[in-house]
């Protein structure tokens, strides 16, 4: 069975949040939401989930019992124990007693959490915390696993440490949906969304993307920006030619994913 | 060359903890040095030396030459991540209190910022607030700019303006430092200094820090099985689009892929940024 949303439209009072979006999210796959703060990500996600109701649109979720939700900035109990944690999301989802124990223990050494149950959730570092708040989200092995910017703020060890748990879920038959400010994180993802005020820039596999980039990529050199649609990479240029034509003393280069994202956006600025 | 910031063995202890041991670290005039390091790495208290908002309890510090101070400060421009604007005050009015407190009431607001001068700061976007927050610290021209995480929650295309704006300011001969755990944020900057544990374990260029490291890259028809199996086995293997990156030797993987009658390639790759980022702070250099 395959979960996500097919051009779902969510309103916030008179605000439009998100409108004609569709997140696809399959079994034994990742898919990345990508943006910036306030494109839609989390709004996405909290109507896949069921925490919101789209105006219109079509969600597809397994039952409740069969997700696991990490929203953004919170996902365990800072005032409990590490146990207490798993204890009583166990309990909430009616985990029988020794599969309780069992994938708790499983999940505390992924994490590397096995021996310090008994620390507070707030005691933990932030990297910690965010894995933790995956892990409990994994106990009861859901069906649709569901994660809002798990790795934002997060030094590079621990993202990597939570990805390959992320992975590992996604290897197990589970349906995994990430958001992330993270541009460079879509390679982890057999399938990407890229959200933009509240509407969908591009979707598809990376490569999908990639070949899509519409027009030239160029790079140049020089103190001043060489066109309107150019933007800084490191101490040179990247230059956007729509039509494909790039201005002289431009080399072209083979857009990487950064490049696709920006020519997206782009793409879609107000004014074009 | 003048040099703007120093550090130079410099260290910081809290009681029994060292948060920064004998850390050396310089920057100059036109130069965008990236900071990076795990949390608890040391960077902030390395920032807060520097700042002088903390006196080492080891080793030197010194701004422009001297020992940091008021009269040091005024030179200097910094966004923390928390950004330091006021939320319950205009663009104008941020703009205003900044300036009368750098004695420099004449300057005159950015184009790049006037569009939101009457909006409150609470109610803008993060990536205006940020576009704010860099235009406020830059409004007394200093000869240092510190920035703190600078477009963490920016979109890449924000993220580009904002960098454009860091460039800009460097090629008029300002300095800049800026602490990161975006590794595309890092390869924008001209020099990278890497923490870990308070020390400082390695600086150059991001490709003088990726240093020749590899990682084993391997393709296979069924990645989720081949992800089972290497993980499985205790190895740090991350999706890498259509392969799998692993940071072990490619003949294990190999031997194991043969071993489990799995029919993939493994081969050895140059390692990424991050890739070698994370390899340098798991097994640091002994010094």
């Amino acid at each position: 069975m395959s979960w996500g949303l097919e051009d779902v439209r969510v309103t916030r009072g008179r605000k439009v949040a998100i409108a004609g979006v569709a997140v696809p999210v399959d079994p034994s796959r990742i898919t990345v939401v990508v943006g910036g703060d306030g494109a839609g990500k989390s709004t996405c996600l909290q109507a896949l989930v069921g925490l919101l109701q789209p105006e219109s649109g079509i969600v597809r979720r397994p039952a409740k019992d069969r997700i696991g939700y990490v929203p953004a900035t919170a996902g365990l109990y800072a005032d409990l124990t590490v146990s207490e944690n798993t204890d009583f999301t166990a309990d909430a989802y009616r985990m029988p007693g020794a599969e309780r124990d069992r994938k708790a223990a499983e999940i505390l050494g992924w994490i590397g959490l096995a021996g310090a149950r008994r620390r507070l959730g707030g005691q933990l570092s932030g990297g910690m915390q965010r894995k933790l708040a995956v892990g409990l989200a994994l106990l009861h092995s859901p069906e649709l696993l569901v994660l809002d910017e798990p790795t934002t703020g997060v030094d590079p060890v621990s993202r990597a440490e939570l990805w390959q748990l992320i992975s590992r879920a996604a290897a197990a038959g589970t349906a995994v949906a990430v958001a992330t400010t993270y541009v460079n994180e879509a390679v982890r993802a057999a399938s990407v969304v890229l959200l933009e005020a509240g509407k969908v820039l591009a979707s598809g596999s990376p490569d999908d993307i990639l070949r899509a980039v519409p027009g030239a990529v160029g790079s140049a050199l020089g103190a001043v920006r060489p066109t309107p649609q150019s933007w800084r990479r490191g101490p040179s240029w990247r230059v956007w030619a729509a039509s494909g034509g790039l201005p002289d003393g431009t080399q072209p280069v083979q857009p990487d994913f950064e490049d696709a994202v920006v020519v997206a956006e782009l793409a879609h600025e107000p004014g074009r | 060359m003048d040099i703007l910031a120093a550090a130079r063995g410099a260290s910081m202890r809290f009681g029994a903890l060292t948060a920064v041991a004998a850390a050396d670290l310089e920057v100059r005039p036109g130069e965008v040095i990236g900071l990076l390091g795990a949390n608890g790495a040391g960077k902030t208290t390395l920032i807060r030396l520097l700042l002088g908002l903390l006196r080492p309890t080891g080793g030197t510090v010194a701004l422009f030459g001297s020992p940091p101070s008021r009269a040091t400060r005024r030179r200097v421009g910094y966004v923390p991540q928390t950004l330091g604007l006021y939320a319950g005050l205009t663009v104008a009015e941020n703009w205003a209190f900044t300036t009368a407190a750098f004695r420099n009431t004449g300057a005159r607001m950015p184009d790049s910022i006037t569009a939101w001068k009457n909006d409150l700061v609470a109610g803008l976007p993060l990536g205006a607030q940020r576009q704010v927050a860099f235009a406020v610290a830059l409004s007394h021209r200093p000869d240092l700019l510190i920035l703190d995480e600078p477009t963490s929650g920016t979109g890449p295309l924000g993220s580009a303006r904002l960098w454009e704006g860091i460039r800009q300011t460097a090629s008029q001969g300002t300095g800049a430092l800026v602490t990161t755990h975006n590794m595309e944020e890092a390869e924008q900057c001209d020099r990278l200094v890497v923490m870990a544990d308070g020390r400082v374990i390695a600086t150059g260029t991001a490709d003088q820090i990726i240093g020749g490291r590899t990682v084993t890259e391997v393709h296979c028809d069924d990645l989720n099985q081949l992800f089972a199996l290497l993980d499985g086995n205790g190895l740090p293997v991350q999706m890498h689009g259509t392969a799998l990156r692993v940071g072990g030797p490619a003949d294990a993987v190999a031997a194991l892929l043969t071993h489990h009658g799995v029919n993939g390639t493994a081969s050895v790759v140059p390692a990424d940024l991050e890739e070698a980022f994370v390899a340098l702070i798991a097994t640091p250099a002994v010094r």
